[in-house]
C-alpha cells in the first residue's frame, strides 16, 4: 500500500489547542494558589493578574498557531468533503477538527481569563 | 458461487468455527471472546443497577413522611452511600465499558479487540469487588459517609469497617476500569478495518476514544487519595488529620480531580449512543461529523477543569473559584454543540416513531433540563445557596438519568437485536418510556423546590411543617412509576422468546459494521471477513458490503491454523500491518482477579498474611499468563491473509499493540504518581514550615538510588539494543547488572527515611508514600528484567521476536522518571525551599 502523506502529526496535532488550555488553566490555578499562599502582601493579587494576562497572551497565540496550522491543512487540498476515502479527506477533516478545536480552546482561555481580569483580592 | 467456490467457504467456515468456538458445559466461563465476555459484564452491570435501583426506593420510602422511622439513620446512611456509590462504580462506568467491549469489534468489522484475556480479567475484578462491596450491607458493615467520603466523617467520626470496603473494593473495581480504557484506546486506535481513515470512523468510537483517555487521567487521581486514605486510616499517617498537618481538602482535590470527569466518563459514551442511533432512526447521516468530534474532544479536555465546583464552599480564594466557574460554563458550549447536531439531523432527516426514538428524545428533553440547572449551579454565589441541598439531588439526576439513563435504554431497545437476533416489544417499550418518563419528573422535578426551600441532601428525615412533606411524597410517588416502568422494561429484556421469530438482519437498516451481524447470531467469529470500508456509512453506501463480506471474499476469511486471529491497522489510515494472534479460552483470568481481589479484599479485614500469600498468587499467576500467551515466536513469519496481501503475524516496538498498551497503562500510572506529588506540594502551600526545618532525609541516600536506578535504566536500555544485535552475553551481564543496581536503588529509596515517624506528621508520611511508591515501582521492574533474561534463556525472546524487552524498556523509562522525580522532589526541594 502507498504510504499517506505526513502519517505522523496530525493526531496530535488534533489535542495542541486543548493542550495550551489545559497548560493555561492550571497556570492561572496555580499561580493564584501559591500567590495567595505564599507570595501575597495582605491580600492583593497584584503579580498573579499580571501572570495570568501573560499566560493568556501566551496561550491566545499559541492557540493561533495551531489554528493558522489547521485552516491551511483544511484549505490546502482540493474542496473535497470530509468523509471521502482517500489521505486528502482525512488530511481535510483533520484540519477542519483542529480548527474548530483551535477556536473553542482560544474561547475557553479568554473565559479562564476573566475572573482574574475583575477579581483583585485572594478573598 | 461454483460448487468448487461453495466447498471452500464452508471448509473456511468450519475452521473460523473450530478457533472461534465458544467452550461448554463449566469451560463456558473460561471463555475470553470480547463478544461473550461483553454479554456477561452488561448483564452484572444491569443487575448491580437493579441492586441500587431498590435501595432508592428505600431511600424514597423512608423520606415520604416527615419523621418515618422505616430505616433508621445509620441504616439510612448506609442505603444512600452504596446507591450512589453502586450506581456511579458499578452500573454507570462499567455499562459503558461493557456495552464497548461487546460492540466495538463488530463496530469495527473486527475479530476481536486486541487484548481479550485483559478485558475478561477486568470483568472478573469488576464482579468480584462489586460483590464485596453490595454484599457489605447485608452484614450491616456497608460504607456511609455518602458515595465521596469525606474526612474527617469517614476517618474519626465512623467506626466499622464500611470505608475500608468502600476504598479497597472501589480501587480494585478502578483496576478493571483502566484494563478496559487500555483494550479500547489501543482497539480503536489499532483494529479498524482497512480503509476506515480517522475521518470515516463511527462517532461511537471517537467518543470511546475520548474517554478511554479520559479514564486515564481522572482514575489514577482517586486511586492515589485511596491509597492516602487507606494508609490513614490501617496505619495512622495523618494525611487528613489537620491536628498533624494534614487536611481533608486534599481528599476533596483527589476524590473530585477524578469525580467530576467522570461525570463527562458516564455522560459521553451515552451521548455516543445517540450519535449511532439518530442517523439511522433519521435514515440520515449526521449533520456535522467534524463539530461533534469536536464537542466529543473538547469536552473531554475541558471537563478536567471543573472540579473545584463541587468545592465552591470550602473555602478557597475567590480567584480560585473564578477559574472553575469560567470553565464550567465553557463547558456547556461543546455539550451544546452536539444536542444541535443532533437536532439538526433528525430535522434534516425522517424520524421513524421507535421505541429507541422514544427514550432518545426523553433524554434530550430531560438532559437539557439538567445542564440548565448545571449552569446555575456552575456560578459560584448561586452554588453557595444551593450548595447540599436537594437542588443539587435534583440536578445531578436530571443530568445522569437524562445525559446516560434514558441513552443507554434506547440503546438496549436498539442493539438488542444484535444479541440473540430478536426484536423487543415495541408495545412494551412505549410503556416502560411513558412510565419511567413521568415517573422521573415526578420523582425530581420537585427536589428542586424541595432543595430551593432549604431541605439539605442526606439527611435521614425532617420535622412537618417544614414545606418539604407534600414535595417528598409526591417524589416517592413517582419514584415508584419510575421503578415500574424500569421493571416492565427489564421484564421484556429477560421474558423468555423461545417461540418468537428471528427479527430481520440489520432491522434498523443502520448503516454501521455492527449491522452485519448475521441472524441467528449463532456464529462467534465476529465478522466472516474483514472487510473494506470506504464510507461512514458503508452498509448504505457500499452496495455489494453485505454479500463481498458473507463469501469471505476480504482480508482472513479462513483460519488455517486454527487460531484466533485480526487485522492490526495503521492508526491514521488503517493501513494493514499485522495478522494478530489472538489468545484463546483460559483460567488463567478468573485466576489472577481472584488472587489480586484477595489481595484488596483481605487487606479491608487487616488478614496481612492472607493478603500477602493473595499478592504472591496473583503475581505468579499473571507471569504465568504473560509467559504462556504473550508474545509467542509465530510458526512462520509471514502470513497470506487474502486479498493478494502478506502480513507479518509478529511486530514489536510502536507498531505492536503491548508496546501501546504499556504506553497507555504507564501514562494511568504516572497519572497516579503525579497525584501524589500534588499532596506533597498541597502540603507546602497550606504550611509556613513545610518541609519542616531540618526534618530529613539527607541528601546522601536518595543520591545513592538516583545513581543506581539511573544504572539499571541505562543497562537495561543497551540490554534492549544488544538484544537486537544478537549479542546473547552483553544482553545477559547488561541485565543482570542492571537488576542488582535495581535493587540497590529500591533499598536505598527505603532506607533514606528511615528516621521519619510517619505517624507523627504529614510531612514524614507524604515522604514515605513517595518513596514506596517509587521503590515499588523499581521493584517490578526488576520482575521485568528478570523476566526478559528468562524469556531469552528460553528462546521465547530473540534478536528478531523482542516484544518483551522493548516493552519493559518502554516500562523502564516511567520507572526511571517516577524514581528520578522522587528523589528530586524529596531531596532536592527542601535544598531549594
Amino acid at each position: 500500500m502507498v504510504k499517506s502523506p505526513r502519517l505522523r502529526d496530525s493526531l496530535w496535532m488534533l489535542i495542541a489547542a486543548p493542550t495550551i488550555w489545559s497548560l493555561h488553566f492550571l497556570f492561572s490555578y496555580v499561580t493564584a494558589a501559591v500567590w495567595c499562599a505564599k507570595l501575597a502582601e495582605g491580600a492583593s493579587l497584584g503579580g498573579a493578574r499580571t501572570a495570568v494576562a501573560m499566560y493568556s497572551a501566551a496561550a491566545i497565540a499559541a492557540i493561533g498557531a495551531v489554528a493558522h496550522y489547521g485552516w491551511r491543512r483544511h484549505c490546502q487540498e482540493t474542496r473535497h468533503p470530509h468523509d471521502v476515502p482517500t489521505s486528502h479527506g482525512r488530511q481535510r477533516f483533520l484540519g477542519f477538527a483542529i480548527l474548530l478545536l483551535a477556536g473553542l480552546s482560544a474561547v475557553a482561555v479568554v473565559y479562564g481569563a476573566l475572573p482574574a481580569a475583575f477579581i483583585a483580592s485572594c478573598h | 458461487m461454483s460448487a468448487e467456490d461453495e466447498a471452500i467457504r464452508r471448509d473456511q467456515e468450519e475452521r473460523l468455527l473450530q478457533a472461534w468456538k465458544t467452550p461448554t458445559g463449566w469451560r463456558y466461563w473460561s471463555e475470553v471472546n470480547n463478544t461473550q465476555v461483553g454479554l456477561w459484564y452488561m448483564a452484572a452491570a444491569f443487575s448491580f443497577f437493579l441492586f441500587a435501583g431498590v435501595l432508592a426506593l428505600l431511600i424514597r420510602v423512608q423520606l415520604a413522611f416527615p419523621d418515618n422511622d422505616f430505616l433508621s439513620a445509620d441504616k439510612y446512611n448506609q442505603v444512600f452511600t452504596l446507591h450512589g456509590s453502586v450506581m456511579m462504580f458499578l452500573f454507570a462506568v462499567p455499562i459503558f465499558e461493557a456495552f464497548s467491549i461487546y460492540v466495538l469489534p463488530q463496530m469495527l468489522g473486527s475479530r476481536d479487540l486486541p487484548f481479550p484475556r485483559l478485558s475478561a480479567y477486568g470483568f472478573w475484578c469488576f464482579v468480584i469487588g462489586g460483590v464485596f462491596v453490595c454484599g457489605s450491607i447485608f452484614f450491616d458493615a456497608a460504607p456511609k459517609g455518602g458515595w465521596f467520603m469525606y474526612p474527617p466523617l469517614t476517618t474519626r467520626f465512623q467506626e466499622g469497617l464500611g470505608a475500608d470496603i468502600w476504598l479497597l473494593g472501589l480501587s480494585f473495581i478502578e483496576v478493571a476500569s483502566i484494563a478496559a480504557a487500555v483494550e479500547l484506546i489501543v482497539g480503536i486506535l489499532k483494529c479498524r478495518p482497512p480503509g476506515m481513515r480517522i475521518n470515516l470512523m463511527p462517532l461511537y468510537a471517537w467518543y470511546v476514544l475520548v474517554v478511554g483517555a479520559m479514564i486515564l487521567f481522572a482514575f489514577p487521581p482517586l486511586i492515589a487519595g485511596d491509597l492516602l486514605f487507606e494508609l490513614e486510616r490501617m496505619l495512622d499517617w495523618p494525611f487528613f488529620d489537620p491536628s498533624r498537618g494534614g487536611d481533608p481538602i486534599l481528599w476533596q482535590h483527589l476524590f473530585w480531580i477524578f469525580g467530576h470527569p467522570e461525570v463527562y466518563i458516564i455522560f459521553l459514551p451515552s451521548v455516543a449512543l445517540v450519535a449511532m442511533m439518530v442517523p439511522t432512526l433519521a435514515r440520515t447521516p449526521i449533520v456535522g461529523y467534524s463539530w461533534i468530534v469536536l464537542a466529543a474532544v473538547g469536552t473531554g479536555f475541558l471537563s478536567f477543569g471543573l472540579w473545584v465546583h463541587h468545592m465552591f464552599t470550602t473555602g478557597l480564594p475567590g480567584i480560585s473559584l473564578g477559574f472553575f466557574s469560567a470553565a464550567s460554563v465553557a463547558v456547556a458550549i461543546p455539550t451544546g454543540v452536539q444536542i444541535f447536531c443532533f437536532l439538526a439531523t433528525l430535522v434534516a432527516g425522517r424520524v421513524a416513531r421507535t421505541v429507541p426514538m422514544l427514550f432518545v428524545s426523553g433524554a434530550l428533553a430531560i438532559f437539557v433540563l439538567g445542564g440548565l440547572t448545571g449552569v446555575m449551579v456552575a456560578i459560584a454565589p448561586f452554588d453557595f445557596q444551593a450548595h447540599d441541598t436537594y437542588f443539587v439531588v435534583a440536578h445531578l439526576h436530571y443530568v445522569l438519568i437524562g445525559g446516560m439513563l434514558f441513552p443507554v435504554f434506547a440503546g438496549i431497545a436498539y442493539f438488542y437485536p444484535l444479541v440473540g437476533g430478536k426484536m423487543l416489544s415495541p408495545r412494551l417499550g412505549r410503556i416502560a418510556f411513558w412510565l419511567m418518563f413521568v415517573g422521573f419528573n415526578v420523582a425530581f422535578l420537585p427536589m428542586h423546590f424541595t432543595g430551593l426551600r432549604g431541605m439539605p441532601r442526606r439527611v435521614f428525615t425532617y420535622p412537618e411543617g417544614l414545606g418539604f412533606d407534600g414535595l417528598n411524597l409526591i417524589s416517592t410517588v413517582g419514584a415508584f412509576i419510575l421503578a415500574a416502568g424500569v421493571l416492565v422494561f427489564a421484564w421484556d429484556v429477560v421474558r423468555p422468546k423461545g417461540r418468537q421469530p428471528y427479527g430481520p438482519r440489520n432491522p434498523w437498516n443502520a448503516g454501521t459494521l455492527e449491522w452485519l451481524a448475521e441472524v441467528p447470531p449463532d456464529k462467534p467469529w465476529g465478522v466472516r471477513s474483514v472487510p473494506v470500508i470506504e464510507s461512514r456509512y458503508p452498509l448504505w453506501e457500499q452496495p455489494d458490503l453485505v454479500r463481498n463480506v458473507d463469501a469471505g471474499r476480504y482480508y482472513i476469511p479462513d483460519a488455517e491454523e486454527r487460531k484466533r486471529e485480526t487485522l492490526v491497522t495503521s492508526v491514521l489510515d488503517a493501513e494493514p500491518e499485522e495478522c494478530l494472534r489472538l489468545p484463546g479460552p483460559t483460567y488463567l483470568t478468573i485466576a489472577a482477579a481472584a488472587s489480586t481481589g484477595g489481595v484488596f479484599i483481605f487487606s479491608t479485614f487487616h488478614w496481612w498474611w492472607a493478603a500477602a500469600v493473595s499478592g504472591l498468587l496473583g503475581l505468579a499467576t499473571i507471569l504465568v499468563w504473560l509467559w504462556t500467551g504473550t508474545a509467542l515466536v509465530p510458526e512462520k513469519p509471514w502470513k497470506d491473509v487474502g486479498m493478494e496481501l502478506e502480513l507479518p503475524l509478529y511486530r514489536s516496538g510502536p507498531e505492536s499493540v503491548g508496546w501501546w498498551a504499556m504506553f497507555i497503562t504507564m501514562l494511568g500510572d504516572s497519572t497516579a504518581f503525579a497525584s501524589l506529588v500534588f499532596g506533597y506540594f498541597f502540603y507546602w502551600t497550606v504550611h509556613d514550615d513545610f518541609p519542616p526545618e531540618g526534618a530529613g532525609p539527607d541528601l546522601a541516600w536518595p543520591a545513592v538510588a538516583a545513581v543506581c536506578i539511573l544504572g539499571s535504566w541505562l543497562l537495561t536500555l543497551g540490554a534492549r539494543s544488544w538484544n537486537r544485535e544478537g549479542r546473547g552475553t552483553a544482553f545477559t551481564v547488561a541485565l543482570g547488572v542492571a537488576v542488582v543496581l535495581a535493587v540497590a536503588g529500591a533499598a536505598a529509596l527505603l532506607i533514606a527515611p528511615a528516621g521519619l515517624d510517619p505517624t507523627s506528621h504529614v510531612y514524614p508520611a507524604i515522604v514515605w508514600v513517595l518513596m514506596i511508591w517509587a521503590a515499588l515501582h523499581v521493584g517490578l521492574g526488576v520482575v521485568m528484567q528478570g523476566y526478559v533474561l528468562a524469556r531469552r534463556w528460553a528462546g521465547r525472546l530473540t534478536a528478531e521476536y523482542d516484544i518483551d524487552i522493548r516493552n519493559v524498556a518502554l516500562y523502564w523509562h516511567f520507572a526511571a522518571a517516577t524514581a528520578g522525580v522522587t528523589v528530586a522532589v524529596v531531596a532536592g526541594f527542601p535544598l531549594v525551599g
